[in-house]
């Protein structure tokens, strides 16, 4: 048996859970962020490499966490983002035909601390009462891990997309085959997940270009239709982007996810409210207020639309059944239209992934004949 | 947001079928999947028709339905139901395999079309769809889905050439069959032949589908739910532990997957939802099973169920979301998102449960009750039970099913049973995990305590790596737990390894301590378990229902409570002697107490039950059913009631769940036992004590002693003279029982009980458990009284039953009557004082149970008592239900303190219903499951379920149960009779009247010599065994005459005289009786059938209707 370091995670209201430090040894024994949970039960690969989760520490509801291992085919991003994983059990053996490596080898890697044995349960119940908030853990005492805690800033009013935006652009070409006439499409980066660029290129070429990109610039590459992405923390303070969202918007069609969503509604002028514990979890089921189906949805977000303050600038088209949180949203005259969850799943149900497909006909329809 | 309720008004009168007798494959969780649709149809306002022909149900308690049809579930008797109601529509989709075949019959007979009923939940379509092996397949290939390369057989010259080019190995599956049975796999040429000529025999539309082998891939099931606006769900998803080509009702399961990543368990969920739709399952809940290949992930479906299944009730359990009763809400109108999620109230049922803790399922199986039969699982379902356990991890959920099982095991061995692997070395044990077997997992544990690698133990089980990984972690605890002792174990070391499921009695017998000792040292180092909800949303949201289960975490969730609380103790796996009828009481309980204000608190592990539902009780803890669990349980809730200054636990009931919580009254306070005090309920079982209160209230016994050895069972048959019944104490269901005539028979019996096996485990033999030999009485009646009597001494006499089959065969195997049709009106009164006695000097206060034999020697009958059980008894529903008041609901009242006079008075207890209506019990038994086993009836019981026929006349209720249990009576032909000497008179009765129905009779040698002196034409004398000339038995029971054989041996022991006739009529599917007296029966029955037209009637009309008014209607 390996060695155990006993470790604790404290709160930043001072709750203390007991368990043992797994994966990166902290290097101030410590590691901290707004501690968050996930109810999936699967695809913590895709969720500890997803860069929404910037700033944050994901609690994982379902207590064996690393059964089938590591692949090579499942990252949402280059490296993970997360500020650390709490979970109930660490599987010690994987087993799975596709996995390369083991979960806690790929934590020690990419410099990602964990802490295992802990009542994920008595945790999630806490934070669905007390709403998400800042924590330390690592084997530092617990007065340590209480300063930290409360020193850490949570994720309102910090702009983390420039932590996890792309550097410079960069192309990927259609992996559809449709001759020389691929759609374009730009897709801003505010911490995309590779699952989205896999499904926007089925589509078309995607230029994804860095958060911060202008207006001009991005229209400079003649797109058909602009990809708002998914990305981490607070909307409200996401620098630039509103601005470039709205002065592009009825010039070409757009289609947001998650923070992309959120940014779009910002961008129209309406409100963004944080949510107590936020959606982080692959069951949750959404209407469509258009067709009448119910999509059972893949949801990573602490923030969310106000739909209060939408002015009759949009019209909501995705309603979350659990509480009634705005999930969708259209701009009809300048073809443009956002959802809350993740239509490209990752991990998560496939029900919503005709989202892409109707961004594809949009594109068709304000194109039309162009592609032809 | 939600809209308008869109229930269908255009229906207003529902049919609900039931799945009749528990059987293997198709056990109680139909009963717990149609409670659900009867109170749902009703709440939503509509008339339910029930047909059920189990009387063991809870569905079928007349409060349920509108009309309930305790009737055979045959087409000819729905099509009467039907004419008679005249139903809007049919719902078949909740009563398992039976409910959808009946439901096919009744479509193609065109009774529904002609009577204008609509079938709903799914249409004909979807189901011939689903159930026809080759639709199915070129459906799924239709939609692109993977399936395996297989093709259908309807000859064996098809099969021929399928097999020609699918080649070896082949798994062979006949069409419309439950639970897998004929199903097998062939690896040579030989086994091929035979299966797939059985397998064409035992379909009903004479098909088989021959299918490429997939043994060893890893198996997965996907429980769905849609409804009419195409909302698909997934409730839940499980892993099988035990790889493809073990039945998954035979297969340890885990829920939800665990070797899954996103990707893959998305490729199988979209799959699972295409092949749903195009099935055409337009509304409810369906199983949809996946194979696939742990080298590459390549998958392959197997089949699905378009209906409610005993996966889905599993899944039910597992997730806190009811799919019975969500299915029933879809098939009349609604969508899932008008559906409100019960557990959280807020959130709709239009979501995918999500869980935080680990679900482990393991069947049980009874082979030590069918000799022959080697206890190997393969693709046909072998398990008579199952058990599920609630873990944070999976170690602990495994550990804690194993000692649900009550096997004797208290987890993953280091416990006293596990000595019997020591002498085997590991080569030999290697070969043996191989094959599949109930022993399996724990040779695969003592293997990884040796030191054999997963990878070895991998290659040898097909376990997948993480599983056995997982076991190891255990292995590896308790080597360290060797190393410590009672007094060093730290916190820590204790904490771990009671989160990885060590009960308190595993580290006893590491340590070599007593259980009680480690238990106070454990509370002494603070390590006490929490309880925790399932809540279908891994606390997300608030969950209002309290389903709890332990672990060893940091904080509880039982909520304060001030309400008195009575605690119910469940019956655990059904088992054979154990069953349903004891969940059914326990559940009556519950109803019966809260409805007068006491919080009722539902302890269980069986998830087929309607007991395990999370709202039939105020509280539930699905826990196994150990004496260490539950006094954690009557711990947390005391602490419950004190946080609220409460009242408190007012009474634990333990006598009606059978032996199982019995076993457990010892290790509890005796002051909170609710009812009978432990002390009576020894003064019955222990045989000392029992004689003496025989004697002391002058009730006679048949003569007999008990005996720890051979030499002192010898003695006391010198004594009283053969033939001697062996009865081994503290044993369900007559386990090991026999009748012996002779010495030989005697030493061989008690061979069998001081052996160590299985019965080594459930008893052996010492002073504290010694065998009871008694006289046996032949020729005798046996009766059974149910009866109940109130703290103040007054006795309410619920029935008593009059075997039809004589003592000797186990009173859960053989039919019965109520009222009696052959006792003396003195008999009757005789043993209703008797009772009165017996209930008196035991200071019963709630039921009581008593078994009697009544001896006819001239004129005079003398009544003998055999046993009494003061406690529910297997009898109590049917009773129940034939006279129609809730045994069990007076007496948990009564047992709660209230007397039978102040029922009396605020209507607790109405009088019996005074129909001249006859019911009649009736066995339903699994031998066509165990061909390899004498389908004779004796002393150990070896029943799965009843059913019960309800007429007015004897002979029409007796028929009505032979159709029930699934005889096909016989019309015309020849009847083969061939008994034992003593039943020669009866016989000729029976031949009488059977030759005056036109029947030709065929008889062996002796028999019909018997016959013959008595006029009666025998066409067909058979030759003894070893006699050349004539025809043989066998010959003539091939030649398809027969359409009935009546065969009682001498002896009732295994391997009695006239074996090869059983075997022969169970090989041909012709109905037979061992027994004279039934055989006596069914021609009274046959007589009564053929004069009368079949009529159906509910239990309401029989329990409502006066003597003289039902007498108007015969």
């Amino acid at each position: 048996m390996t060695e155990i370091k006993q470790g604790a995670l404290v709160l930043e209201d001072g709750s203390l859970f007991e368990g043992e430090l797994i994966g990166y040894e902290p290097d101030q024994g410590y590691a901290s962020g707004e501690v968050v949970f996930n109810t999936a039960l699967t695809g913590y690969q895709e969720v500890i490499t997803d860069p929404s989760y910037a700033g944050q520490i994901i609690t994982f509801t379902y207590p064996h966490i690393g059964n089938y291992g590591i692949n090579a085919e499942d990252f949402e991003s280059s490296r993970p983002f997360c500020r650390g994983i709490i979970i109930k059990d660490l599987a010690r053996r994987h087993s799975n035909w596709r996995s390369d490596t083991n979960l806690n080898t790929f934590l020690v890697d990419s410099k990602v601390s964990g802490i295992c044995g802990v009542d994920t349960r008595r945790l999630t119940r806490h934070i669905r009462e007390a709403g998400a908030m800042p924590g330390a853990f690592g084997t530092a005492n617990e007065e340590t891990l209480l300063t930290a805690a409360k020193n850490e800033p949570g994720t309102s009013n910090i702009d983390l997309v420039a932590e996890v935006t792309c550097p410079e652009p960069y192309f990927v070409p259609s992996t559809r085959n449709n001759g020389s006439h691929n759609k374009k499409i730009v897709a801003l980066d505010f911490g995309i997940k590779r699952t989205i660029i896999k499904h926007l290129s089925m589509i078309g070429d995607v230029q994804v270009v860095p958060a911060w990109t202008s207006a001009e610039d991005i229209l400079a590459y003649e797109p058909d239709g602009i990809f708002l992405s998914n990305g981490p923390g607070d909307p409200s303070s996401v620098k630039k982007a509103p601005e470039t969202i709205a002065s592009l918007l009825g010039k070409v069609p757009m289609f947001g996810i998650c923070l992309g969503h959120q940014l779009l509604g910002i961008a129209i002028g309406a409100e963004t409210v944080k949510m107590p514990f936020g959606h982080h979890g692959a069951n949750h089921p959404v209407k469509n207020m258009i067709t009448g189906e119910i999509e059972i949805t893949s949801q990573n977000h602490n923030f969310a639309v106000d739909p209060e303050t939408l002015n009759g600038k949009a019209s909501v088209t995705h309603v979350n059944l659990n509480d009634g949180v705005c999930q969708g949203l259209t701009i009809a005259e300048a073809n443009a239209f956002s959802v809350q969850h993740h239509p490209e799943a990752g991990p998560g149900p496939h029900d919503s992934a005709y989202l892409f497909s109707e961004f594809d006909q949009l594109m068709d329809k304000v194109n039309g004949g162009q592609d032809a | 947001m939600v809209a308008k309720m869109p229930k269908r008004t255009d229906i207003e009168k529902i049919l609900l079928i039931g799945s009749g007798p528990i059987v293997i494959g198709q056990a109680c969780e139909f009963d717990y999947s149609g409670t659900q649709a009867c109170r749902v149809l009703r709440e939503e306002g509509y008339t339910v028709i029930l047909a059920n022909s189990n009387p063991a149900t809870i569905m079928t308690d007349p409060d349920f339905a509108d009309a309930t049809y305790i009737e055979p579930l045959t087409s000819e008797v729905l099509t009467k139901i039907i004419e008679q109601e005249k139903p809007h529509a049919l719902l078949p989709t909740l009563g398992g395999q039976t409910a959808l075949n009946l439901a096919m019959e009744l479509v193609e007979m065109g009774v529904l079309e002609a009577n204008g009923v609509e079938l709903i939940g799914a249409d004909a379509e979807a189901i011939a769809t689903a159930e026809d092996r080759a639709r199915f397949k070129d459906a799924m290939i239709e939609i692109g889905l993977p399936v395996p390369i297989s093709g259908v057989a309807h000859s064996m010259d098809d099969a021929e050439k399928i097999i020609e080019e699918i080649g070896l190995p082949v798994i062979v599956r006949p069409a419309y069959i439950l639970g897998g049975k004929g199903t097998g796999i062939a690896e040579t040429l030989e086994e091929f032949n035979k299966l797939a000529s059985n397998g064409l025999a035992a379909s009903p539309i004479h098909e088989i589908l021959i299918e490429q082998s997939i043994k060893g891939w890893k198996e997965y099931e996907l429980e769905v739910m849609r409804d009419r606006a195409d909302n698909c769900v997934v409730v839940c998803s499980i892993e099988n532990l035990d790889p493809m080509g073990v039945h998954t009702g035979d297969s340890i399961t885990v829920a939800p997957t665990q070797t899954l990543s996103d990707v893959e368990y998305q490729t199988l969920r979209n799959a699972a939802f295409a092949c749903m739709r195009r099935v055409g399952v337009e509304t409810g809940g369906s199983n949809v099973q996946f194979a696939v290949d742990p080298a590459t992930g390549e998958f392959v479906i197997i089949e699905m169920n378009p209906r409610v299944s005993r996966s889905s009730a599993l899944a039910s359990k597992a997730t806190g979301f009811p799919i019975a009763k969500i299915a029933t809400k879809l098939a009349i109108g609604y969508t899932l998102d008008e559906i409100p999620n019960d557990i959280t109230k807020k959130t709709p049922a239009s979501f995918e449960p999500t869980i935080d803790y680990v679900v482990t399922k393991i069947p049980r199986w009874a082979f030590e009750k069918f000799p022959g039969t080697p206890a190997v699982l393969g693709t046909q379902m072998q398990s008579v039970g199952e058990v599920m356990s609630i873990g944070r991890t999976f170690p602990e959920s495994l550990q804690k099913a194993i000692r649900s099982l009550e096997l004797g095991r208290f987890g993953l061995n280091a416990d006293n049973s596990e000595v019997n692997f020591q002498d085997i070395d590991d080569k030999e044990l290697l070969k043996q995990v191989e094959v599949g077997t109930p022993t399996r997992l724990f040779e695969v544990a003592e293997l990884l305590y040796r030191g054999v690698s997963i990878e070895t133990l991998h290659d040898a089980t097909g376990i997948d790596p993480w599983f056995l990984d997982q076991m190891l972690l255990i292995v590896e605890e308790r080597l360290f737990l060797e190393q410590q002792n009672l007094k060093s174990v730290s916190h820590f070391s204790m904490r771990r390894a009671k989160r990885l499921g060590f009960s308190d009695c595993q580290l006893a017998y590491i340590w070599g301590e007593e259980e009680e000792a480690v238990r106070n040292k454990r509370i002494e180092l603070g390590v006490l378990p929490v309880f925790k909800t399932v809540d279908t949303c891994s606390a997300e949201f608030e969950a209002e229902t309290p389903y709890h289960y332990s672990t060893y975490d940091d904080d509880n969730e039982v909520a304060a409570s001030d309400k008195p609380k009575v605690v119910i103790l469940g019956s655990g796996p059904n088992r054979i002697g154990q069953g349903i009828e004891f969940d059914y009481c326990c559940v009556h309980a519950s109803f019966a107490l809260r409805e007068i204000g006491y919080e009722t608190i539902m302890v269980n592990c069986n998830p087929e039950t309607v007991s395990t539902d999370y709202d039939t009780s105020d509280r539930l803890f699905f826990e196994p059913l150990t004496e260490e669990d539950v006094r954690n349980i009557l711990e947390v809730e005391t602490e419950s009631a004190n946080r609220a200054n409460g009242p408190g636990i007012a009474g634990v009931i333990v006598g009606l769940g059978g032996q199982t919580p019995l076993k457990l009254a010892n290790s509890l306070p005796e002051n909170i036992i609710a009812g009978t005090s432990p002390d009576s309920i020894d003064l019955a079982e222990d045989r000392e004590r029992w004689n003496a209160v025989c004697s002391q209230l002058e009730i006679p016994q048949p003569p007999g002693g008990t005996a720890v050895s051979l030499e002192e069972a010898r003695a006391i048959v010198e004594r009283v003279g053969y033939p001697v019944l062996i009865r081994p104490s503290y044993v369900l269901g007559g386990r090991a029982m026999s009748i012996v005539y002779d010495d030989e028979q005697l030493d061989s019996a008690m061979q069998e009980l001081t052996q160590q096996g299985s019965l080594g485990r459930e008893g052996g033999l010492s002073a504290e458990r010694p065998v009871l030999v008694d006289r046996f009485l032949e020729d005798a009646t046996e009766v059974d009284v149910d009866a109940i009597r109130d703290k103040n001494g007054d006795v309410f006499i619920g029935g008593i039953m009059e075997h039809v089959e004589e003592a000797g065969v186990h009173s859960g195997d053989s039919a019965c009557m109520l009222p009696p049709q052959n006792l003396s009106t003195t008999t009757l009164a005789t043993l209703e004082e008797y009772t009165n006695r017996i209930a008196e000097r035991l200071e019963v206060v709630g039921l009581i149970n008593i078994q009697y034999v009544v001896k006819k020697v001239g004129e005079s009958e003398t009544v003998f008592v055999i046993e009494a059980n003061p406690r529910a008894s297997r009898t109590v529903p049917f009773v129940s239900k034939a006279i129609g008041v809730p045994l069990v609901k007076v007496a948990s009242r009564v047992m709660l303190g209230e007397t039978l006079a102040e029922l009396k008075d605020n209507g607790g207890l109405q009088s019996k219903a005074t129909g001249e209506h006859v019911s009649v019990k009736e066995a339903v038994l699994p031998f066509n499951r165990f061909p390899e086993t004498d389908a004779i009836l004796g002393p150990e019981m070896r029943s799965t379920g009843e059913v019960m026929g309800i007429d007015v006349t004897p002979g029409l209720a007796f028929a009505k149960s032979q159709i029930a249990a699934g005889m096909a009576l016989p019309e015309t032909g020849t009847v083969f009779l061939s008994l034992a000497d003593r039943d020669k008179e009866i016989g000729i009765e029976t031949a009488s009247l059977l030759a005056k129905l036109g029947f030709t009779i065929a008889a062996t040698r002796g028999t019909a010599t018997a016959l013959n002196a008595a006029n009666i034409e025998v066409i067909d004398v058979i030759a003894k065994i070893g006699e050349k000339e004539g025809t043989t038995a066998i010959e003539l029971i091939e030649s398809g005459k027969i359409r009935l054989v009546i065969n009682s041996p001498r002896g009732r022991g295994p391997r009695a005289d006239g074996d090869h006739i059983r075997k022969a009529a169970a090989e041909q599917g012709i109905p037979l009786l061992t027994t004279a007296s039934a055989g006596l029966a069914l021609a009274k029955g046959l007589i009564d059938w053929r004069s009368h037209t079949l009529r159906v009637r509910p239990l309401q009309h029989f329990h409502n209707k006066t003597s003289s008014q039902q007498r108007l209607e015969i």
